[in-house]
């Protein structure tokens, strides 16, 4: 074999793409020609390279947010035309019914599965408050700050924990009701990320779920340790979500 | 903000049902990070890429009803592929080869082209600017291959090209971008 014929092939050999006798064909060719050889680790160099520096370009929260509210906005929308021609009646709803309609209807669903209901109540629970801006009640960094302004609002005092020497600073916390109670949500920071995390008492075992679970475009993380639950949501990439997860949950016995 | 609400889309269509936005978010919406870089790659501008994925959504949301694949990122990432080649398009003077052909493109090794302009350029370029100055379609199969890692079958589904275009395409990009980013090279020397 010809080494311009090798290399009119080498780049979808190092991908795995060709048939195995070709695959075959290259590989003895390599072992026997150095040039060759060199053009093949110059390329596996620009793979590594691409991936090394050229920075990924992961979508901003806010577009985020607007995607997933088209989508419930547009599900929305049918649920509501279906209303309307089921009630047979020609009402004009206000632009606030059919808000009503489109919240409310991706809620009923959301909670109508049976699997996965808490997870998406906790995601559910994250993207309403980013659709309200309702992000945080108490916006302090300071561990100290956060914790006592807890006090009288919940029956339990949350673990707040200061990551922030492991790049993961705290921001902030607000109240949040899930599954009828009240909890707290604290939420942290990872560079442009914000992670939400969601406590209340729990007796559960020792319990870190790995890998993250993903919901709606977001990783969904459940633990349960010191007589507290967690459940962690972002979207962060799911490997920095689990090594917080377990810094949260290490740290967090108070 | 009215995202829904496009105009011209008024017409009777079917909206998202209940079970539809379900298997909308589990099939499509995590690969919103593939999309937003891959429009970030193709139309090299923040502002750019981001209405780009927009419009791709509310396509993908539009049209989501038709999707009877498994494959969703394939899926999206050629809605948001197609719709950043038609904003380029539209770009009063981008300047950039869009168009493509392969018969006029697939000069022979050595010929004047934009090669021997990358290789002037190689000393301090840093991959990504070595990257952006490539044509968009070996840009394209490079960002899908290396920074997606999909496979070439995939690659093919979201730029409507044959397997073996595919291949081509990223052999010749991956050539370019080593000229590109090669310390001077032998004719540039001394």
């Amino acid at each position: 074999m010809l080494c311009g014929d090798v290399l009119e092939r080498l780049s979808a050999f190092l991908d795995d793409e060709l048939d195995p006798l070709g695959s075959r064909e290259i590989q003895q060719h390599l072992d026997r020609c150095p040039s060759c050889a060199d053009e093949l680790d110059r390329m596996k160099g620009l793979g590594a390279r691409l991936r090394a520096e050229a920075p990924y370009h992961a979508a901003p929260d806010s577009l985020r947010t607007r995607v997933s509210q088209a989508a419930w906005s547009d599900a929305g929308r049918g649920l509501d035309a279906g209303r309307r021609r089921g009630l047979g009646a020609r009402s004009w709803l206000s632009a606030a019914a059919v808000l009503v309609a489109v919240v409310g209807g991706a809620w009923l669903f959301t909670s109508s599965q049976r699997e996965g209901t808490m997870e998406r109540e906790i995601v559910s629970s994250h993207i309403r408050s980013l659709m309200a801006g309702h992000l945080m009640d108490v916006a302090s960094t300071d561990q100290h700050t956060v914790k006592p302004w807890f006090n009288g609002k919940l029956d339990f005092s949350p673990p707040v924990t200061d990551l922030s020497t492991s790049g993961y600073p705290l921001i902030g916390g607000r109240l949040d009701y899930v599954r009828g109670r009240p909890v707290a949500a604290l939420v942290y920071q990872r560079a442009k990320h914000l992670i939400y995390v969601f406590t209340w008492p729990d007796e559960g075992a020792l319990d870190l779920e790995a890998p993250p679970r993903t919901r709606m475009g977001y990783h969904v993380i459940h633990a349960s340790h010191g007589g507290m639950a967690y459940w962690v949501v972002s979207d962060l990439n799911p490997k920095e979500l689990h090594t917080f997860a377990q810094l949260l949950v290490m740290g967090g016995g108070r | 903000m009215n995202l829904g609400r496009e105009p011209g889309t008024e017409g009777p269509r079917r909206h998202l049902s209940p079970r539809d936005l379900e298997r909308f978010n589990e099939c499509v919406l995590p690969y919103l990070d593939a999309a937003h870089n891959l429009a970030r790659y193709l139309t090299r501008d923040a502002h750019e890429a981001e209405d780009a994925v927009q419009d791709a959504f509310l396509r993908a949301i539009r049209h989501f009803g038709g999707f009877r694949g498994t494959d969703g990122r394939a899926w999206l990432l050629s809605i948001v592929r197609n719709t950043c080649l038609t904003r380029l398009r539209g770009r009063p003077s981008s300047g950039q080869s869009v168009e493509f052909d392969e018969e006029i493109h697939t000069a022979e090794e050595g010929a004047p082209g934009p090669e021997v302009d990358l290789e002037r350029k190689a000393v301090t370029e840093s991959v990504s600017e070595a990257l952006g100055r490539l044509a968009v379609e070996f840009r394209e199969v490079l960002v899908l291959r290396e920074l997606e890692g999909l496979s070439y079958k995939e690659i093919a589904q979201v730029s409507g090209v044959p397997i073996g275009t595919v291949m081509s395409r990223l052999a010749r990009g991956r050539k370019q971008l080593l000229l590109a980013l090669a310390p001077l090279g032998p004719k540039e020397t001394g």
